[in-house]
């Protein structure tokens, strides 16, 4: 199906399912610990054996020798594989370290053997009886700030607009600030793991945990320099992702050859302690901004200039990714810069860009808001724009930003803020307000479906993962809207690459591109069933099928009916920006003697499309405004800059938001439709949940004590000194 | 007023106790006849006998297998997840003669003899517990791989605190402890949910302890 233009009413607009709140479908499989993650497929691999990684113990450098003669003879290993028996593999989609292979030694906990055993416990002993020997690499200046020095001013800008010049010359008021974000782990609960069977060294199946199966099915190819149809990827519970499982990882591929060494089925997790290092995480980022606005408090100039890290040949995080269209104003230069280092690799992470740029950004909001004195929701109004401002011939799609803000701040009560910093106390702690808008971009990507009638059920086929976001669900629904049918009769099939190729999940692309596809799919089945029966007009409600002379139930047709289609994204839509927005209020408490920071309650008010199932959407947004809370207050990945990795790597000391760490959350989806941006004129809400909620938090810190922190996590040992006397 | 701690929960603190010394004992005398002998090495694997969701299980398990290895790996119990290993995540939560245990900080030879019960043992998908139901409904999970953890925790939070056993948030320790959203936030602290559904697990618990009042 070729979405080519706007689509204006269709069945969507009088639906009984999709938009309606529904629990998972999945639901039973998970709270009974019945539905089977990646390193459980005994159903599958009942006979897999134990596969344990080694990772450098390095940041950089050469190994110039591995004896693991001991290990190899060590009780029940089955084979070893080191890195210096196998030449550098290729490297698959955004692999920018490689996986595998060779005596390169490019960040530290890099994969440099598998092991298998008959048990767990014998193939984590054998590894450690693997020596190893290393040539270190030059030290390098892992230091981002001093990088951001020299960088800074280089190089075109990636949006020039206007003469910026002149506005920070004429503005009223000016704001030039430095704003830290550190680096961010995903941590998701189930750590990267797979089961593969390549025994024979012929087919492969990977059972894997992965949010995109063909990424990681041509990347398998690429990576073993076989055919793609030798290989079969299944991933149909993902215990999260958050974009650390959008590549091929190490666990496959160790796995995959650990399986062709001993010729049994392997199955590999790796170790908490080596996810961090030996996976990708999200860059640290230094951001210089600037503003200027005039004293009506519309903003003349915007310079954003920022700097993160990369291994070489890697994209880092663009903390710059909103700036060029999050609001109005005349002028503005935006830059940023990818540094080169030679730390673990740096790649997408919930709402990449955004994320951290928002952080930046929605700090200095506030600040130009106080400068200006005004109210910083009002501040945010006046700066809307309904167009790209540095394209103003390009509108957004549909764009509710200040119904956003003022619904929030009439939710909130926002009118009995505090508006005296340090100026309210509950007891100990001293109470603060903020607010942060929030923006991310609405990608669409081509998605694909199979839909089969079978006596009366619906089947659908698609390679579209779960990763937590509701998609089996979702799905479920989008399909038995477009059929008319009931979501009990849908049974779904998803993340095999035997099914057609889907969007994936990631990019908050996943349900607005594949719950199209799934309509698309239907579309032909309906086509497909109408054609069968030779009706011309046929409509498909309650479970039948009517037009013309014909009315029967869909459990009538005894034959299997079948259809394939996917989406296909029209060039219309590069006539339009096309984002989601949103705004978020939270209610802080700072204990007056230690700097405390506590969150008392939040609100998130979200403008994107049509809500497909307000239960998992809203999940979504309360999940994002979690990770908000343990970026703003607590995640810090602590990177020893002498020896060039991150120290914390595990759960217990990369401090994620727990239970006791949140608060009373709510949740207001804006009842908006976009017909630009997808049939089922919806957008994906799944990272904007987490876009700007860390800056309403560091602007309610500044509330609650008049003390500016622009340096992420918002710890204590930040700002105590500065504290107001008590 | 009920009094301040529940009598069966001491009760199953004391077997607890008993049957991790045994255990111990049994390993050390392994230990001591192979120094005797000057052979090589004592016993690498034990025997131990675990009741699992109320079945008397017999495994030779390696010393070093942890309990949460033992249900995963021997019994094909896959639904206690391993989400760190380290006792940090809490997604290996089970329940130990009553009690909750993150079941990867303890080797399976400490558990001869232990009533083990799992999230299998709790309910099924077409006979959900309570619990359970309660996180379908207030949809407490998105990935899943938590939950197990956080239903095993989350039904002796309610116990836990029926029982009078405080936690650092309970004010007054003399007077019967409330089951208070704060109450609940603290002692599900132990279990992460990198998801973000603590809301929602919130409102299930809250639901159950309302209901089971």
């Amino acid at each position: 199906m070729e979405f080519n233009q706007p689509v204006d009413s269709n069945l969507f607009d009088d639906a009984k399912v999709v938009g309606k709140p529904m629990q998972r479908i999945d639901g039973p499989l998970k709270v009974t610990g019945t539905a089977p993650y990646a390193y459980e497929r005994n159903d599958a691999a009942p006979d897999a054996l134990y596969g344990y990684p080694l990772g450098a113990a390095i940041g950089h450098g050469r190994i110039t020798r591995m004896d693991a003669e001991a290990a190899r003879s060590a009780p029940g290993v089955r084979a070893v594989v080191t890195t210096l028996e196998v030449d550098p593999l290729e490297k698959g989609m955004n692999n920018v370290a490689r996986l595998f292979g060779g005596d390169e030694v490019q960040h530290y906990h890099q994969a440099i053997a598998v092991i298998v055993a008959d048990t767990f416990e014998q193939a984590r002993a054998a590894s450690a009886m693997i020596e190893v020997d290393y040539e270190e690499g030059t030290p390098a200046d892992l230091d981002l700030d001093a990088a951001f020095e020299r960088v800074q001013g280089t190089g075109e800008p990636d949006t020039l607009v206007g003469d910026v010049g002149a506005a920070f010359r004429d503005a009223a008021q000016v704001i030039d600030q430095m704003y830290h974000t550190p680096g961010e782990s995903h941590t998701m609960m189930e750590p990267h793991s797979s089961t593969v069977d390549w025994s024979d060294g012929e087919n492969m199946t990977v059972w894997t945990s992965n949010q995109m199966i063909n990424w990681n099915h041509q990347s398998i190819a690429t990576t073993f320099g076989i055919d793609q149809d030798r290989i079969r990827v299944e991933s149909p519970y993902v215990g999260g992702g958050f974009g650390a499982k959008l590549w091929l990882r190490a666990d496959a591929v160790l796995a995959a050859l650990g399986s062709r060494a001993a010729g049994v089925p392997v199955k590999l997790a790796l170790p908490r302690p080596m996810v961090m290092n030996n996976t990708t995480h999200r860059s640290a980022t230094v951001q210089r901004i600037r503003l200027a606005a005039n004293a009506d408090g519309h903003l003349t100039g915007i310079w954003h200039e920022a700097a993160a890290y990369c291994l070489p040949g890697g994209r880092g995080e663009n903390a710059t990714a909103q700036t060029p269209i999050f609001y109005a104003g005349d002028s503005r230069r935006v830059k940023n810069h990818v540094v080169d280092m030679p730390l673990p690799e740096t790649a997408d992470m919930r709402a990449p860009g955004e994320a951290s740029g928002l952080m930046a950004l929605e700090i200095a909001m506030d600040e130009m808001a106080e400068a200006l004195d005004m109210d910083p929701v009002q501040f945010r109004i006046v700066n809307d724009t309904q167009v790209d401002p540095a394209n103003p011939d390009i509108p957004f799609s549909d764009r509710h930003f200040v119904e956003c803000l003022e619904r929030g701040a009439e939710a909130f009560g926002w009118s009995e803020r505090n508006t005296t910093p340090g100026g309210q106390r509950d007891g100990d702690w001293l109470i603060g307000h903020g607010v942060a808008g929030a923006y991310r971009g609405a990608l669409v990507l081509p998605s694909g479906a199979r839909a089969i009638l079978d006596g009366g059920k619906l089947i659908i086929e698609t390679d579209m993962t779960d990763i937590g976001t509701g998609s089996y669900t979702i799905l479920a629904q989008t399909a038995a809207e477009t059929m008319g049918m009931d979501v009990a009769d849908v049974e779904m099939r998803m993340a095999n690459s035997a099914y057609p190729v889907s969007s994936g999940s990631g990019g908050q692309f996943g349900a607005p591109s594949s719950t199209s596809g799934v309509y698309a799919a239907c579309m032909a089945l309906r086509e497909k069933i109408a054609g069968n029966l030779g009706i011309d007009e046929a409509s498909f409600n309650g479970g039948r099928v009517t037009g013309g002379d014909t009315d029967m139930a869909l459990s009538e047709i005894n034959e299997e009916v079948s259809a394939e289609d996917a989406i296909q994204w029209g060039d219309f839509q590069q006539g339009y920006a096309m984002g989601t927005f949103g705004a978020h209020f939270v209610e802080v408490g700072v204990h007056a003697y230690t700097g405390e920071t506590r969150v008392r309650r939040m609100l998130a008010v979200c403008d994107a499309g049509r809500i497909i199932n307000p239960i998992t959407a809203r999940s979504q947004v309360i999940g994002g405004m979690v990770m908000g809370v343990g970026a703003a207050l607590s995640e810090d990945m602590a990177l020893d800059r002498g020896r060039g990795f991150f120290a914390n790597h595990d759960m217990a000391n990369y401090e994620v938001a727990v239970h006791a760490d949140i608060p009373e959350q709510d949740v207001i989806f804006l009842d908006t439709l976009d017909g630009v941006a997808t049939p089922l004129k919806a957008k994906g809400v799944g990272e904007l949940g987490l876009c700007g909620v860390a800056a309403a938090i560091a602007n309610g810190v500044y509330n609650a004590t008049g003390v500016r922190v622009r340096d992420y996590p918002l710890t204590m040992d930040k700002f105590i000194d500065r504290l107001p006397a008590i | 007023m009920s009094p301040p701690i529940d009598f069966s929960l001491r009760r199953r603190t004391l077997l607890a106790g008993t049957a991790a010394a045994a255990a111990f004992s049994a390993v050390n005398r392994g230990g001591a006849a192979a120094q005797s002998t000057g052979a090589t090495a004592g016993p690498e694997t034990t025997t131990v006998t675990l009741s699992v969701n109320g079945e008397e299980r017999e495994l030779t398990v390696d010393n070093r297998t942890t309990l949460l290895d033992a249900l995963r790996e021997h019994l094909q119990l896959t639904g206690t997840k391993k989400g760190c290993d380290h006792g940090q995540c809490g997604a290996c939560t089970c329940t130990v003669n009553g009690e909750r245990i993150n079941s990867c900080l303890s080797l399976a030879v400490m558990h001869d003899g232990d009533e083990v019960e799992t999230i299998e043992g709790i309910g099924q998908p077409e006979s959900m517990d309570p619990m359970q139901a309660a996180f379908v409904e207030h949809d407490g999970f998105q990935c899943g791989y938590c939950t197990p953890g956080q239903i095993q925790s989350a039904r002796k939070v309610i116990e836990e605190i029926r029982a009078g056993i405080p936690s650092h948030v309970t004010g007054d320790l003399t007077a019967e402890i409330a089951i208070t959203d704060a109450e609940i936030r603290e002692r599900m602290s132990g279990n992460i949910c990198r998801c973000g559904a603590y809301a929602n697990i919130l409102a299930a618990i809250t639901q159950v302890a309302e209901e089971s009042a």
